[in-house]
């Protein structure tokens, strides 16, 4: 049914550290804050119809969501309009649809959610086909966001599912604003770090310096490698974010360049070398190629030749490839027990159906089964979820000046900036389109783009990191005109 | 084949060529394909199990559709084992699939023997009193068994089986054999052709490690009486001496020396859970032993003789700083001693078998290569009756499961669940399972845990009055993310069974959805 309801509220609940947030998260598309009650919009006679049907689809779940509890979330409500919420309205967003992603799909598809969305850049290929059990052989080559959607929409009736065949970062900001909740099923530090951002640019401060409840987009994430993986809740400004516990991701190894060079040791040195080093020798100008099987071929033989001169065992073809794509190893069951994690903190979070993670969980079942609850703490000063790293400006600094400054700000260090102000945008750097009409907000005097507000919260978008190591990234910056008059009250 | 290896790629990269064997030979039997038992067996049919048999007497409904995968509308009144069974197929078309339309309890009342063709029997959804005379089937027909649960927001998943040994446990963190403690002759002689007071400062910066604390080792208990440091003190000193012999700061494989240096000090000879298991063995081989008991019986006796009290050498060294001269020939060196501890060992397995009447070559080569390189990972796994662990947990453990914060709920979930199927037994429903009567149901359900806490000696109050509410709340309801969890685990374990690799779970796993603390309790 395709009703159009301008607008209505759904209550989030989450229970965490001891004290209780009440999330109030619009469901409208539009801009404007809502301000209904639940439940009155369901008609009555859809309502009569829904429930034969629907209450004996959901059976079992509506075990949980209609039934009250003393171990529940502490605003929970439950009742069929938690329910019919919980189907027409709250949207979710998965992000990857490989491993954890075509698992998350099935998992919230049947845990009450039907409006989804998911987000990935890649094909579908063979070596996909052990775990991601959405897509077959003849699917190759397709884009794993589209079959992932089709596929569990073909089985679960009345769930939609909207693909997006893109990267993250090619997606607006305002993209992610529009979901109450985010999922992650991604391999990437980087893309995690991305997302993180994003998530973290909504979060806004009261002069108090506490979270603004409504502006708070909770993630949850996930991860595994082999027999071991994690499941962790993400509320920006409460519990840690990603960047607050960026040290529970150990950096990559990286082999010297004099032990590749001169004192190969191990069957990896040696395909080290040939990747690396050897590579760039007979090729030069061409770029490696890690997905052409006659790239992978000659780093392969180059290796064998070097282990060989050195008299070092164990070069394969196998581990080339491993050592080259950093492949990690992975197997159907723990991205089932990692997505079931996430599915089922998904929905009790946005439900308050049941307590809930607090706040990172860690699995591993190379030795026995091992689970373990950690609870983290936020980093007050983190540069994400933190209130933001402030600025201090004349009236009179432009817009260029001010994007300039932000390249030498210690804190900062990006280049490439945009800028956004309260979802306009001040500064895009791209499309070109884009670019030539904010070209000349550059000479415009910041103040004056923010409506001569003393104090106020800018997005910026860019690129941090030095040398090659950049990331795109996004920060909030919370923008203090000196000389003007602190006091709140006559802000917006 | 080249289809299969690129398929299973990135899972062969776990278990490797000889898991995926031992995979593809299994056949399964699943009984109860609701979400729990069907979230298992996806799991297993895309890693590429041999065959699967699933047993489900029940018919497709509706609140089916809104829980498991592998129905749809189409199969609305249709046997949901044939449904399961078709989808399973469709997933991976190498698998051998087939269904039984029977309902589980009566096969195991009246044809325990059907259990007997499998190689593995997944059972799940069953209620404590099948549980019990399933195991019984299966430990007497020796066929490995899994339970595996889901009820609400809890899961129960426990193994049933006497005895599951295992050679290649592959474990994360062990430490690596180097014998830096307890150097044999060639070692010691092959690091005398190296100077560390050599004047050549490249060379000196790439000696690897190894060397370095064999001589200085060596060194220390010449000057001690033919002791290794003991103390802190001396502990101290020693890291101390090897930082003198630095000639300048940046030497990196003095100061991976510095940092490996407790492997001078730990204890020579095997470590207490290979002394278990040796214990364990007892002292007497026959025909029926098994291969894993009898290569135990022979590495008892090469510990106590060409072992010297140490088991054979694992054989690799870790990559450290050196050169890839020194490097080489150390590798070398390792390998040449574990293959003549392999050949040992070889010969006195021959020796042992002929003995108890068996093939002297019946053990092949490369099961006793493997057996030799983790004797010191080997693990055994026991695991007791269900009705001997229902009728007679381990107390005090019980009890201190029950009081104790991290365990308390998981525990509680635990006793819940038999009570849960002590209700059914005495009402025919399970609690909570119909609206309208959950105060009744609430207070039935307090009253049968009760009577199930004294019964197994445990203190009655140990349960909270919210827990049995929300026992009762779940009525008996199978949660997809709950099952696809439990699932997840079961199959894990399934495939740790199988492949003989990586060391299964001991004790019972309690899944708790409520705050996430899942345990595993050893009753």
């Amino acid at each position: 049914m395709k009703g159009r309801y301008k607008y209505s509220l759904s209550y989030l609940c989450c229970f965490l550290t001891g004290a209780s947030i009440l999330l109030k998260v619009e469901a409208s598309r539009s801009t404007i804050r809502p301000q209904i009650l639940l439940p009155l919009f369901v008609s009555p006679s859809r309502s009569s119809m829904a429930d034969s049907a629907s209450q004996s689809r959901s059976r079992d779940l509506d075990k949980l969501l209609l039934r009250s509890g003393n171990l529940v979330g502490p605003t929970f409500e439950p009742g069929t309009e938690l329910r019919d919420a919980l189907n027409e309205f709250v949207r979710v967003l998965v992000i990857g649809a490989g491993g954890l992603g075509c698992e998350l799909l099935k998992d919230l598809a049947f845990s009450g959610f039907r409006n989804l969305e998911v987000i990935d850049m890649d094909r579908i290929e063979v070596t996909n086909l052990n775990r991601q059990f959405l897509f077959r052989l003849g699917d190759v080559g397709k884009p794993k966001a589209e079959v992932a959607a089709k596929r569990v929409m073909e089985r679960v009736s009345g769930v939609d599912i909207k693909p997006h065949f893109c990267r993250i970062e090619d997606k607006p900001i305002s993209f992610y604003n529009d979901f109450h909740i985010i999922v992650l099923g991604l391999d990437s530090v980087e893309a995690r770090s991305y997302i993180n951002s994003v998530a973290c640019s909504f979060l806004e401060y009261d002069s108090d310096d506490n979270p603004r409840e409504e502006s708070i987009k909770p993630m949850v994430d996930g991860g595994t490698e082999g027999f071991k993986g994690h499941a962790r809740i993400i509320m920006p400004g409460v519990t840690p974010c990603f960047e607050c516990t960026i040290w529970l991701f150990p950096p990559q190894v990286k082999f010297p360049l004099c032990t590749l060079a001169e004192t190969p040791r191990t069957a990896a040195h040696c395909i080290e070398y040939a990747h690396l080093i050897k590579w760039d020798e007979a090729h030069s100008g061409k770029t490696f190629d890690p997905d052409d099987p006659e790239h992978m071929q000659w780093v392969y033989s180059e290796a064998v030749k070097r282990a060989e001169l050195f008299g070092i065992p164990g070069v394969t073809y196998s581990l080339t490839q491993g050592v080259v794509k950093n492949i990690i190893p992975a197997i159907a069951s723990t991205n089932a027990i990692i997505s079931a994690a996430c599915a089922l903190e998904t929905l009790k979070v946005v439900s308050g159906c049941s307590k809930t993670l607090t706040n990172y969980l860690t699995y591993n079942g190379v030795e026995g089964l091992h689970t373990k609850v950690t609870e983290f703490v936020r980093d007050k000063d983190c540069l994400v979820c933190g209130p933001g790293v402030l600025i201090e400006l004349e009236t009179s600094v432009t817009l260029k000046k001010f994007i300039d400054l932000l390249e030498d700000h210690p804190k900062l260090l990006l280049t490439r900036v945009s800028v956004t102000y309260r979802g306009k945008n001040l500064y895009m750097q791209a499309p070109p389109v884009l670019e030539e009409m904010t070209r000349s907000n550059l000479d415009l005097p910041l103040f004056e783009l923010v409506s001569k507000t003393p104090r106020d919260i800018v997005h910026v978008t860019g690129a941090a990191g030095k040398g090659d190591t950049k990331q795109s990234c996004s920060r909030k910056l919370r923008v203090v005109f000196k000389g003007m008059d602190v006091d709140m009250a006559g802000g917006a | 084949m080249a289809e299969p290896k690129v398929k299973y790629d990135r899972q062969l990269r776990i278990w490797g060529e000889q898991g995926q064997a031992a995979l593809e030979k299994a056949s399964i039997c699943l009984l109860n394909c609701g979400p729990t038992g069907s979230e298992t067996l996806k799991n297993l049919v895309l890693g590429g199990v041999g065959s699967i048999t699933v047993v489900d007497g029940s018919k497709v409904e509706v609140g089916d559709l809104g829980n498991n995968f592998m129905v749809d509308e189409s199969s609305v009144g249709e046997s949901k084992a044939k449904c399961v069974c078709a989808f399973l197929q469709e997933l991976n078309d190498v698998v051998k699939a087939k269904f039984i339309e029977d309902f589980p309890e009566e096969l195991i009342e009246t044809n325990p023997s059907f259990f007997s063709q499998f190689t593995l029997v997944i059972a799940t959804q069953l209620v404590s009193d099948s549980m019990v005379k399933l195991d019984r089937i299966c430990r007497e027909a020796n066929i490995i068994l899994i339970f595996a649960r889901s009820y609400g927001l809890m899961g129960f998943v426990r193994i049933g089986v006497k005895e599951h040994t295992v050679i290649e446990s592959k474990p994360d963190h062990f430490l690596d054999d180097l014998r830096l403690n307890n150097p044999w002759p060639e070692l010691t002689r092959f690091t005398e052709t190296i100077d560390l007071n050599t004047t050549d400062a490249v060379v000196h910066k790439h000696t690897p490690y190894i060397i370095i604390l064999v001589k200085i080792a060596e060194e220390w208990a010449n000057t001690h009486g033919g002791n290794l440091p003991s103390t802190r003190e001396e502990k101290r000193q020693f890291k101390d001496l090897i930082k003198s012999k630095m000639i300048t700061i940046d030497e990196e494989n003095y100061k991976e020396a510095m940092e490996a240096s407790f492997k001078v000090f730990s204890p020579r000879g095997i470590g207490a859970n290979l002394q278990k298991i040796i214990d364990d063995g007892g002292t007497e081989i026959d025909s029926n032993s098994s291969d894993f008991w009898v290569m135990v019986a022979a590495l008892k006796e090469f510990i106590a003789n060409e072992g010297g009290g140490e088991t054979p050498l694992e054989g690799s060294i870790p990559d450290m700083t050196s050169s890839t001269e020194l490097y080489v020939n150390l590798q070398k060196n390792y390998q040449a001693k574990a293959e003549a501890d392999f050949l040992v060992m070889e010969r006195r397995i021959g020796n042992l078998l002929k003995k108890i009447g068996r093939d002297p070559a019946s053990i092949s080569k490369t099961n006793i290569k493997s057996f030799s390189k983790n004797a010191r990972k080997l693990a055994v796994c026991r695991y007791r009756l269900i009705e001997e662990e229902f009728n007679s947990p381990v107390q005090p453990e019980l009890q201190k499961y029950l009081m104790d914060e991290d365990h308390g709920t998981a525990a509680g979930l635990y006793i819940l669940l038999r009570a849960a199927d002590r209700f059914a037994v005495n009402y025919n429903k399970f609690p909570g399972q119909f609206d309208g009567v959950m105060d009744e149901d609430i207070s039935r359900l307090k009253t049968t845990a009760v009577g199930l806490l004294n019964d197994l000696g445990c203190n009655s109050s140990a349960l909270s009055e919210d827990l049995i509410n929300e026992m009762c709340r779940y009525g008996a309801s199978e949660l997809h993310a709950v099952a696809a969890f439990v699932g997840g685990v079961a199959s894990q374990e399934v495939i740790k069974l199988i492949t003989r690799q990586f060391i299964p779970m001991s004790g019972t796993f309690i899944f708790n959805g409520i705050d996430n603390k899942s345990q595993l309790l050893l009753l």
